[in-house]
């Protein structure tokens, strides 16, 4: 155990130089350099400003400094905002995605997990129907039009209501959390629940629900204990991935919903090439996804005692 | 006892061996039996239906509606479907003279037809003012609430008129005059108008717009159709049926050829690397593990930037290269596992035995048996590919401004949800139908081609 977490923790940091090293490539190929901005700079200025950044050493020089840099945790100075430090500003935002996150995988762990069973329950009957059809339009609307719609009938219901039932945008209470953390979470519970279904169809035959059946236990406990925990083991395989999709369908929902989280002031950086936030952005995010991978296979292990990991 | 008499003809058999053994059904190829199981499964018949609609929607239909996407009409902003389009021809405008001002006794009036071209008004004068100021706004004047846009202050007690042709539609108007005091201050209650003017256009007018012939020009009084859009227009004035044949030209080129492009790329990979074996097997995979472990939207609004040429381009092309960078893993390790697998059939060692080469193999073994995996593969990679699409055009890091495409056209549908919601609605609506049915054709194909992958429902 300690020494497949030892390995996979190695793996996870030569990962995270790969994802390092590959977006140091790409900002280098970009188009452009971050100086070039609306204001036109004396060649005095320029200078000045490119020895400031590093950007007049060789591109190799640059690397290094870089992820010497990276190795002390300190990932630059943002362009735009020249006295910010980009571990501040992560520092600042990323707290706010990350609660929206944990929102919303919760809420589609625990949804589509319920859902999924209750669809296998009650297979090809109207409740099966009528999820897996809602299933299919949750994994084929894409998230932008679902938080626009929801926006769109939250302004009416409060409309209708005469008084704000959730605030339509905006950060800070629990009221300004919910809907956003749903619609984030929606794609994600309609795979979900397609995935629990199929596992659980496979469960309600197995021998050993037929053996608990037979020793006359209360179909309440079968459910629970049998079928339940079995059928939960794939879900969790993939909970690694999702955290991955939820991360960064985040951006969509705290653009619409107005939410200053750290993905809307990634779009901001990519959108204004502030160069040092896109790359130290991506690298966060980068090893924060590889952590939550790596935790996710740990937590395998421990959820099925017959997975040796080694 | 009767001898019985045995002729050879009792010796003959009853069936004939041959029709014993023949088959019942006529033997079918892989790609018929799939074929005829997939015509079974109605929701994917009806989606290869639907694809082949859109295909043709976004080919065909250009030649078909051939308005320009980029076409500005200013007449008609952000006009839903089915809107009016009446016009009439009228004079070309002429100022107002003085002389024929009618003062009216009390209270606000028009003065002349109102029109698009121009709405006028006159109201009686007010006692201890110093000048006026008039208001329009979209919403009845009622007391208490705000009297809209200002549009005059006039420094003059004895100038009880006014002309508005500031940017008029045909939609309800409410003027609304109130007294002000030397400071510009307020002094009275409003006096108001309502008012809808007629849509009108100059014939010189209608010609450069083309709703009239030049070599006929019209009678001034005679009705005209402005263009039609059937699906409306969107902020600008543009034709969104058009926009949306164009647009799904960049979301359905990226949608399928670029799952094309990587599954080719990762065919090549996956085969090499499952042909060559050993170290350089270990070496090249271990290479794409690290590839599938960069997160896919950071990394491709980052790549998306590194292959940007720069101003000018539509972005379709970075945008194209990016996903082939970042998504052959998947296909290279499948393929890599089909070939490692199909190498230790029994078919394949038989083949081997009776002396095929390489090239035989791959062609009459390997390739025809990871065929289905791939396609099935590749129809899943469209939807994903589009969601890709629309989300990068979204956030704005996609196709650039005007080029259309359906994520873009979302993009700026959100702004104006409240009010025109068809702008939002019609790319959004063709985004999900087409990801469904990709999907639901995908489910299909999976069924078909794949025994071991089909899904139990």
């Amino acid at each position: 155990m300690w020494r497949y977490a030892f390995k996979r923790l190695i793996q996870g940091i030569i990962t995270v130089w790969f994802i390092a090293t590959a977006t140091f490539v790409a900002m280098q190929m970009a188009p452009g350099d971050p100086l070039s901005g609306e204001k036109a700079l004396s060649e005095e200025i320029r200078a000045n400003l490119e020895a400031k950044y590093g950007l007049d050493k060789h591109p190799v020089q640059q690397y290094f400094i870089y992820m010497g840099n990276l190795l002390k945790g300190d990932l630059g100075i943002s362009y735009t905002q020249q006295n910010r430090q980009v571990n501040d500003i992560i520092a600042e935002h990323f707290p706010v995605s990350a609660i929206l996150g944990v929102l919303a995988i919760v809420f589609a762990a625990l949804g589509g997990i319920l859902l999924g069973a209750l669809t296998a329950l009650f297979r090809n009957k109207a409740p099966d129907v009528i999820i897996m059809f809602l299933v299919i339009l949750g994994i084929s609307v894409p998230s932008f039009v679902v938080a626009a719609i929801a926006q769109l009938s939250l302004v009416n219901i409060n409309d209708l209501l005469g008084f704000s039932l959730l605030p339509v945008a905006g950060w800070g209470t629990v009221q300004h959390m919910l809907i956003p953390a749903l619609v984030l979470g929606l794609s994600t519970m309609a795979f979900l629940t397609r995935l629990m279904r199929s596992s659980m169809l496979e469960i309600i035959n197995a021998d050993y629900v037929r053996t608990a059946r037979s020793k006359g236990l209360p179909e309440s406990r079968i459910f629970s204990r049998h079928m339940l925990r079995n059928a939960i083991l794939p879900v969790v395989t993939v909970l690694g991935p999702a955290i991955a999709g939820i991360t960064t369908g985040g951006f969509v929902v705290e653009l619409v919903f107005a939410i200053p989280g750290l993905g809307r002031y990634f779009v901001q950086a990519v959108q204004q090439l502030d160069y040092t936030v896109i790359m130290g952005t991506t690298v966060f995010y980068g090893a924060f996804l590889v952590l939550m991978v790596i935790i996710v296979d740990l937590l395998y292990g421990w959820v099925d005692p017959r997975v040796r990991l080694d | 006892m009767a001898e019985t008499k045995l002729t050879p003809q009792d010796f003959a058999p009853l069936h004939s061996e041959r029709e014993v053994q023949s088959l019942s059904r006529p033997s079918l190829s892989y790609w018929q039996d799939a074929w005829i199981r997939l015509k079974a499964n109605r929701r994917a018949l009806i989606s290869l239906y639907i694809v082949i609609f859109l295909l043709a929607f976004t080919v065909v239909g250009p030649w078909f509606w051939t308005i320009d996407p980029s076409t500005i009409d200013p007449d008609q902003i952000s006009q839903p479907p089915g809107a009016n389009r009446e016009v009439v021809v009228t004079a070309p405008y002429e100022p107002w003279s003085i002389d024929s001002i009618v003062v009216p006794a009390s209270g606000m009036a028009l003065v002349g037809e109102p029109t698009t071209q121009s709405i006028r008004m006159a109201w009686a004068p007010m006692p201890g003012a110093f000048g006026y100021r008039v208001y329009r706004n979209h919403f009845p004047v009622e007391p208490g609430k705000a009297l809209g846009l200002p549009l005059v202050n006039i420094l003059n007690p004895d100038e009880t008129w006014f002309e508005d042709r500031l940017n008029l539609k045909a939609q309800d108007y409410y003027y609304a005059v109130v007294a002000t005091d030397a400071t510009g201050n307020r002094i009275s209650d409003p006096v108001s108008v309502d008012v809808l003017p007629e849509r009108v256009i100059t014939a010189e007018e209608a010609i450069r717009r083309g709703i009239a012939s030049a070599e006929e020009p019209p009678a001034i009084g005679t009705p005209l159709k402005m263009k039609l859009h059937p699906l409306g227009t969107d902020y600008l004035g543009r034709d969104m049926l058009s926009r949306l044949m164009h647009g799904a030209r960049v979301s359905l080129f990226i949608g399928i050829f670029a799952p094309f492009a990587y599954v080719i790329l990762g065919i090549a990979y996956g085969a090499i690397a499952g042909f060559l074996g050993g170290i350089i097997d270990q070496f090249m995979m271990r290479f794409a593990d690290f590839v599938v472990a960069l997160p896919f939207l950071l990394f491709m609004i980052v790549f998306k930037l590194a292959f940007s040429v720069g101003a000018g381009e539509s972005g379709i092309f970075a945008m194209l290269i990016a996903m082939i960078v970042l998504l052959w893993p998947g296909t290279a390790r499948l393929v890599r596992g089909q070939i490692l697998q199909i190498r230790e059939e029994g078919y394949v060692s038989a083949a081997k035995l009776m002396g095929a080469n390489t090239n035989y193999l791959v062609l009459r073994h390997m390739i025809p048996n990871t065929m289905g995996v791939i396609l099935v593969t590749l129809t899943f990679a469209v939807p994903s590919a589009i969601f890709t699409e629309a989300f990068l055009s979204f956030i704005g890091m996609g196709v650039a401004p005007p080029t259309p495409s359906w994520g873009s056209m979302c993009n700026e549908g959100i702004k104006t949800m409240l009010t025109t919601p068809h702008e939002l609605l019609f790319p959004a609506a063709l985004i999900s139908i087409t990801v469904l049915v990709f999907n639901l054709l995908g489910d299909g194909l999976r069924d078909a081609l794949d025994a071991r992958m089909r899904s139990r429902e």
